[in-house]
């Protein structure tokens, strides 16, 4: 059992690598083999193209915030110990963007186009939050 | 592209009681609003061929049940979020063209304040294998956030400012203190605004739309039957209803660019206007963001310079463009799906019914929707004979 009251994944075949990725700290992205593009969230048919021809990859976890918010109200009970809490949305360097919280860093000081990387947050035995910080190397 | 200008009218408008109406289910405001829009028409229930309904569970199954409408020609249960309504008077004008039907009934209903008030705060749902379950609901995404970003965003692009999209709120709600059913009346100024509580950043407290029971419903008919009715025709000149995005837009090219550029494009072409000619505008003011989004990708200012379009009180009562004169869901009413209530006000302006709210000479109308987290959008352009 565990007291992280949260919301967490349901994870299904379909996006269970990126998890399992994460829960090894690993970022893991779909890149098709056709016509060459990451993509996000995970799907079994590429978007772009309906090729199935597709591979998971380890990737950098680099990128830079596109944008981001600090959140004053919560989503759920469980999020109101953390209000004001930060969301953003991360732009990686292989081009697709997530959602996620900026972390070890002040509310104030985050900004749009702030290099991040990625920190995992095992928040429970079997999931893993990807989460991104500023970015150190 | 086929068009459905003037292939049918809007005949009959109604809001149920909106505001703090406790005790009532939402099919209640429903019932409500339908029997007074087919008086405001003329028309009695078994005029009734078609329905449309977003909100219920069941849609039009509980609908036609309830109002004992049986065996309709023609049903839709299209949701789409918020713009719904606009994609049901597209839909409803097509069916209506074909031949399908001849009368449609269009409504919506919401007893989103009550419910708040009975049990603790809502908390977001999405089905439990969903995308925006599993990555987005994780990191605490709510939808004030949501669009708060694409706020930020258009700030960091175009140098947009708190003060400028406080001018949409201060304007909404001199709209609004000329409605006497508006639920905020109270003259409001852009420092009221800016010293309101954040609620996510940039989107202050008043920047947001406001939470009501409510509902309303609109009556679609045919030219041959629209000709002797109570009320002139309102004519659906063009329509155009389009999506980008489902919850997050992490997808989009362009988190400040939404699909009102592709339902305006096709709802301008359809109906022969442009941005000139249109009278009064109702738009979907969930957040002044979405205003502010919606004015620049319909076209009435270019990408980037909605902030100084809305400057100096363009869009208030004796501004150059009317914009969301019941006052809209910053101050009149925002029971959820706000885009009905964008139809319902179009037609009573195009029809010369809003006493001290009427813009004089009202003869054309656009209504957009806007559904989701700016996910989608649906034009309606309407116009008096």
């Amino acid at each position: 059992m565990t007291d992280y009251k949260k919301p967490l994944p349901y994870v299904h075949e379909e996006t269970r690598p990126f998890w399992d990725g994460t829960k090894r700290h690993e970022l893991c992205l779909q890149k098709c083999q056709d016509c060459g593009k990451f993509r996000f969230y995970p799907r079994s048919i590429c978007p772009y193209c309906f090729s199935y021809n597709t591979e998971w990859t380890g990737v950098s976890g680099r990128g830079k915030i596109y944008s981001f918010t600090v959140s004053y109200r919560e989503s759920a009970p469980a999020f109101r110990a953390d209000v004001p809490y930060s969301i953003a949305i991360i732009e990686l360097e292989e081009g697709v963007r997530l959602v996620s919280n900026i972390v070890e860093c002040r509310n104030e000081d985050i900004s749009i186009d702030m290099p991040v990387e990625v920190v995992f947050d095992d928040v429970t035995p079997e999931i893993t939050l990807p989460k991104f910080r500023p970015r150190r190397s | 592209m086929g068009s459905l200008t003037k292939k049918a009218a809007i005949v009959g408008v109604a809001l149920a009681d909106c505001g703090e109406v406790p005790g009532r289910r939402p099919i209640e405001f429903i019932a409500q609003a339908t029997k007074r829009a087919l008086d405001d028409a003329g028309l009695v229930k078994d005029d009734i061929d078609a329905l449309f309904n977003a909100g219920l569970p069941g849609g039009t199954l509980q609908l036609g049940e309830y109002l004992q409408i049986q065996s309709p020609k023609f049903t839709d249960t299209t949701v789409i979020g918020g713009s719904s309504f606009e994609a049901h008077v597209q839909h409803a004008t097509a069916a209506i063209a074909a031949g399908l039907c001849h009368t449609a009934l269009i409504c919506y209903g919401s007893s989103g304040l009550s419910d708040r008030k009975l049990g603790p705060p809502r908390q977001i749902r999405a089905a439990s294998d969903s995308p925006s379950s599993q990555f987005e609901m994780p990191f605490g995404t709510w939808t004030t956030a949501n669009y708060a970003m694409a706020a930020q965003r258009h700030m960091y692009q175009y140098g947009t400012t708190s003060e400028q999209l406080a001018e949409i709120a201060v304007a909404e709600r001199k709209w609004a203190s000329m409605n006497p059913l508006a639920m905020m009346r109270d003259p409001i100024t852009i420092e009221d605004v800016i010293n309101s509580p954040m609620i996510s950043s940039p989107l202050h407290l008043l920047d947001c739309c406001l939470i009501t029971d409510g509902g309303g419903a609109v009556i679609v008919t045919s030219p041959e039957r629209a000709k002797d009715l109570k009320k002139p025709p309102v004519w659906v000149l063009g329509g155009g209803v389009s999506h980008t995005h489902a919850t997050l837009p992490i997808s989009m090219p362009d988190l400040t660019c939404i699909a009102a550029k592709q339902s305006g494009e096709t709802a301008f072409k359809m109906a022969g206007l442009t941005t000139k000619d249109i009278d009064v505008v109702e738009l979907y003011d969930s957040f002044t963001i979405t205003v502010l989004l919606q004015l620049e990708d319909l076209g009435f200012c270019q990408k980037g310079e909605g902030g100084s379009f809305v400057e100096g009180q363009r869009t208030a009562p004796g501004g150059e463009l009317p914009v969301s004169t019941s006052g809209g869901g910053l101050s009149f009413s925002h029971p959820g799906m706000y885009g009905i209530f964008l139809l319902i006000e179009a037609v009573q302006q195009l029809r010369g019914e809003c006493g001290e709210r009427q813009v004089p000479d009202a003869r054309v109308a656009l209504c957009n929707g806007v559904g989701g987290t700016l996910s989608s959008s649906g034009t309606i352009i309407l116009g008096r004979d």
